[in-house]
């Protein structure tokens, strides 16, 4: 079976070893901001959000009240519609509580390893699922615990950019989606200079998709 | 080694409000035929998330501002050039991971 517990799992290994990267970083300011293991170890689990959790943090430390960070880290996290929505059409006739399950630890990362295939099948996306999660959760506490004394992460955490570059070229089919990408890495640059933060991901995907439809839709009409 | 109230009052708001839009598209849309204008929109939606994300990781590293260094560029160069040869996403995340680490 392609498609196994096993089989997703293995194939969360590029997002493992970002995670392992990004997690290390994590659970360092976790650490400094004051947070226990307990509390690292629920917000690495809980929350399960890197860049969320990146502003906690940092919010925390700048004494911001929950009411100003809950509504924040919604905004920032409302990119996940959109993930969410796209991959819908592939776990269809999925049982609803799956589905509510699978979609509890999706992220940006194990988003683009599930999106490059047109069937979904419940166990495999656990396996991918739990692969990161449980990565993340152990990255945050190794850096917390060891923070002060362990090299430069950043390496592996270049493991991210590598992943998208790499799954970019196996799913891009036909002009129509180069054109795709390459309008949503310039509207995504773009939103990004003007207003850095979690709207550019968002616009650029708006823009980028509307781009594609519009191809198709244009080169399939009727040569009339 | 514990959790203080209002630290876990904090998470569990924030995870709530993180799961909202995680969940709800997913449950909801994969029970209805979706229109075929959407299905296609919704096709294109990986494609651009990963050009918008690899552009900004690469060119914006920090998020704010272009910032052009030599090692995430020849590193996402690369691991293009080995995702095209090869179609094998482990030797690209290799391949990229050591450029970016032998020039960073």
């Amino acid at each position: 079976m392609k498609e196994s517990f096993p089989q997703g799992a293995r194939a969360a290994l590029p997002v493992v070893l970002g995670y392992l990267g990004i997690g290390f970083a994590a659970g360092v300011v976790e650490r400094a901001a004051g947070m226990s293991y307990a509390e690292i170890l629920l917000l690495s689990t809980v929350l399960y959000a890197g860049s969320a959790q990146f502003v906690v943090t940092s919010m925390l430390t700048l004494g911001a009240p929950a009411s100003a960070i809950v509504p924040t880290v919604f905004f920032l996290n409302l990119r996940h519609l959109l993930l969410s929505a796209a991959l819908a059409p592939r776990l269809s006739g999925v049982p609803a509580w799956k589905n509510a399950l699978l979609g509890l630890q999706l992220t940006d990362e194990t988003f683009v390893v599930a999106s490059a295939r047109e069937r979904i099948r419940p166990a495999w996306m656990a396996g991918l699922n739990v692969a990161a999660w449980s990565t993340w959760a152990l990255a945050n506490l190794a850096g917390a615990a060891l923070a002060g004394l362990a090299g430069d992460p950043r390496a592996l955490g270049f493991a991210l950019p590598a992943m998208f570059a790499g799954l970019l070229v196996l799913q891009l089919r036909g002009r129509a989606g180069v054109a795709v990408a390459v309008c949503a890495a310039a509207a995504g640059l773009a939103i990004q200079l003007l207003q850095p933060g979690p709207w550019a991901v968002v616009g650029a995907t708006l823009i980028g998709a509307t781009v594609g439809l519009a191809l198709k839709r244009w080169k399939s009409a009727p040569n009339s | 080694m514990e959790i203080r109230p209002e630290f876990l009052t904090l998470v569990l708001a924030c995870a709530l409000a993180t799961a909202v839009p995680r969940v709800l598209p997913l449950v909801l849309l994969s029970r209805f035929a979706l229109p075929p204008w959407l299905l296609d929109w919704l096709s294109f939606v990986p494609v651009a998330v990963l050009g918008a994300l690899t552009a900004i990781e690469v060119l914006m590293p920090g998020g704010r501002g272009f910032a052009l260094q030599a090692a995430p560029l020849a590193a996402i160069a690369a691991a293009f050039a080995v995702a095209a040869w090869t179609r094998n996403l482990l030797a690209t995340v290799a391949t990229g991971v050591a450029l970016y680490w032998l020039l960073g």
